[in-house]
């Protein structure tokens, strides 16, 4: 019988000739991931096993990101405990506030998640690097502290649904959110529940790394254990230049069994808005231009890349923000914030009003760094608009790209941006 | 190993797609202790619901419960909070495998969590998953835990678990 990428990967670091959804296998784990929320119940667990070390400590990467640089005295405390344990555990990959980032950006940047991986992370959006053909699953604090002590854990195999893009958007500004919010759209937010979601077709080909590693993120948002992408050429450029170990390709069988099989024609799509409190909530961009907003966001582990600084700044380029309304624009790690000055981004924002934050995950979980008011509502590339997710719990979150955003941030309500440009 | 022992309590009843914001919201996460993070269980669906729940109630449901975040703060908020498990249509799956890991029976049950009214008193057995609704006097089979679960979930969680493996039966 066929398999598919995930069973193939799965079944490799099961030691098992092959595996088939609705199994349950012991897997080795290539690396572990915890920030400065989940890292220390991890750490605190992994003491009550009783082992002296770590699997391996060039696999288990801790990054004070969520509420990082400390927004208040006990997140203070919780970076301590991480930095704490990795100075202990005399870990490779611990990295500090100013040589890091949103850990969804950093790893896939710094070579530290590769193609045919295992990953687990305490954190949902670890599936995000299932865009490089790895499988990628978020977990809790205990089963982090489990596969920092083992380097294995168990996993129930999942049933895999095929979602194939065809098609080539006829609006400029489509892009890989677009898509991810369409399929959750239609998916609805429990509709891949404990399942791998296989991203193919030719409008994924054509999607850049930046786009697909935004599709894979979301993939959590309809329910799925993990998304991936098989590896193409795209893939191998991107990670050719940062790998420092060796990785492998892993592509799904013609035969192999599928769940369901979902296609979807992008080429009529209009830029999508996912409207409060799910991100399956959505519609088209022109459907939801009457939402006057206070705030924008363009940034976080879903969209605060280099393709999303750039086209933002594309937008924002001469003209000013809304004088009623807030835009904070974060880049994803210290390198994008690097290069985005370089290419003149940043001071583009901070002319047309925005400010320009140090990396962090802070406003999308409303932690700190732009969270709402009582009745505030803002538009935001990140991934989730649960009731009091940015805030206060009658502010409200619209889902957007970082297109979108930009042209909302100008005109001070949901807008196209062929209304701007 | 502990008996897993028959869950009795009265029964709080929610709707679809309850959120790990909604358990716990993130303005509470710079702290990670399970009695903190109880003061703040479900407060922007249910105020002040810490303080009205007796130990050993109950959360019945729909689907879905507990998407969104890898927060292991939120079945650490419930079962602080002083509930004694959960019977839902269907779990979001991180949180699903962080209630287990903690030792807590999340029951999946989608006849009993559609029907049993709040308010009502419910019967959990989590060895078999046998769900009694007394107030209206109707049994239920949810799905029963395969027996690796039930050893974590006897052993009192997923470390307890491992440290017995790791370390002999200590």
């Amino acid at each position: 019988m066929g398999m598919t990428i995930t069973e193939k990967i799965l079944a490799a670091h099961a030691n098992l000739q092959e595996v088939s959804a609705g199994e349950l296998v012991n897997a080795k784990l290539d690396l572990v991931l915890a920030n400065d929320i989940t890292g220390p119940i991890a750490v605190k667990e992994f003491e009550k096993i009783g082992l002296e070390k770590v699997f391996d400590k060039e696999r288990v990467v801790l990054i004070p990101d969520h509420f990082a640089p400390a927004k208040d005295i006990p997140s203070a405390q919780q970076c301590l405990d991480i930095k704490r344990f990795s100075q202990k555990q005399e870990l490779t990959h611990y990295y500090e506030v100013g040589r890091n980032g949103i850990e969804h950006c950093f790893l896939p940047e710094q070579g530290l998640v590769l193609p045919g991986d295992i990953i687990i992370g305490a954190d949902s959006h670890t599936c995000t690097y299932g865009g490089l053909g790895a499988f990628s699953t978020g977990v809790g604090s205990t089963d982090l502290a489990v596969g920092m002590a083992m380097g294995e854990i168990w996993f129930r195999v999942p049933e895999t649904v095929k979602i194939i893009l065809k098609g080539k958007p006829k609006n400029p500004w489509v892009t890989g959110k677009d898509y991810i919010l369409a399929v959750i759209g239609k998916m609805g937010v429990d509709g891949a529940q404990y399942k791998a979601m296989e991203f193919t077709g030719d409008a994924i080909s054509e999607l850049s790394m930046d786009g697909r590693l935004t599709m894979t993120n979301m993939a959590i948002e309809a329910g799925a254990k993990n998304g991936i992408i098989e590896v193409d050429n795209k893939t191998i450029e991107y990670v050719q230049t940062r790998a420092k170990r060796p990785w492998k390709i892993y592509k799904s069988d013609y035969n192999a069994v599928y769940n369901d099989i979902l296609e979807i024609d992008v080429t009529s799509l209009q830029p999508q808005v996912a409207f409060p409190h799910l991100p399956s909530n959505t519609h088209d961009v022109m459907d939801s231009t009457h939402i006057k907003i206070d705030q924008a966001v363009i940034g976080s582990c879903t969209n605060g890349r280099m393709e999303d600084l750039r086209v933002a700044a594309e937008i924002m380029k001469d003209k000013k923000v809304h004088s009623e309304v807030r835009v904070i624009v974060i880049p994803g790690t210290r390198e994008i914030y690097l290069q985005a000055i370089k290419e003149g981004l940043v001071e583009i924002f901070i002319e047309s009003g925005a400010v320009v934050s140090t990396p962090t995950c802070g406003p999308c979980l409303g932690g700190y760094m732009g969270v709402l008011a009582k009745g505030e509502k803002a538009i935001s590339t990140t991934n989730r608009n649960f009731v009091g997710r940015m805030g206060h719990p009658e502010s409200e979150v619209y889902l957007a790209s970082p297109a979108v955003a930009a042209a909302s941030a100008i005109l001070g309500r949901i807008a196209a941006p062929e209304e701007v440009l | 190993m502990t008996e897993l022992k028959t869950l009795r309590g009265k029964v709080w009843k929610l709707g679809h797609n309850v959120d790990t914001d909604l358990i716990i919201a993130a303005r509470y996460l710079n702290r990670s202790e399970g009695e903190y993070l109880a003061l703040h269980c479900l407060e922007d669906l249910i105020p002040n619901l810490p303080q009205k729940v007796q130990q050993g109630d109950i959360l019945v449901a729909g689907k879905n419960f507990g998407c969104g975040s890898s927060r292991e703060h939120a079945p650490l908020a419930i079962k602080y909070a002083g509930f004694s498990c959960i019977i839902a249509e269907s779990y979001a799956r991180i949180f699903y495998r962080n209630a287990i890991n903690i030792g807590f029976p999340v029951i999946t049950a989608p006849d009993a969590a559609k029907s049993i009214e709040g308010d009502s008193i419910a019967e959990v057995d989590p060895k078999t998953g046998k769900i009694n609704d007394i107030s209206q006097n109707i049994t239920y089979q949810g799905e029963a835990f395969p027996p690796f679960m039930l050893e974590i979930l006897s052993s009192g969680g997923f470390v307890p678990y491992i440290r017995k493996k790791v370390n002999g039966n200590a």
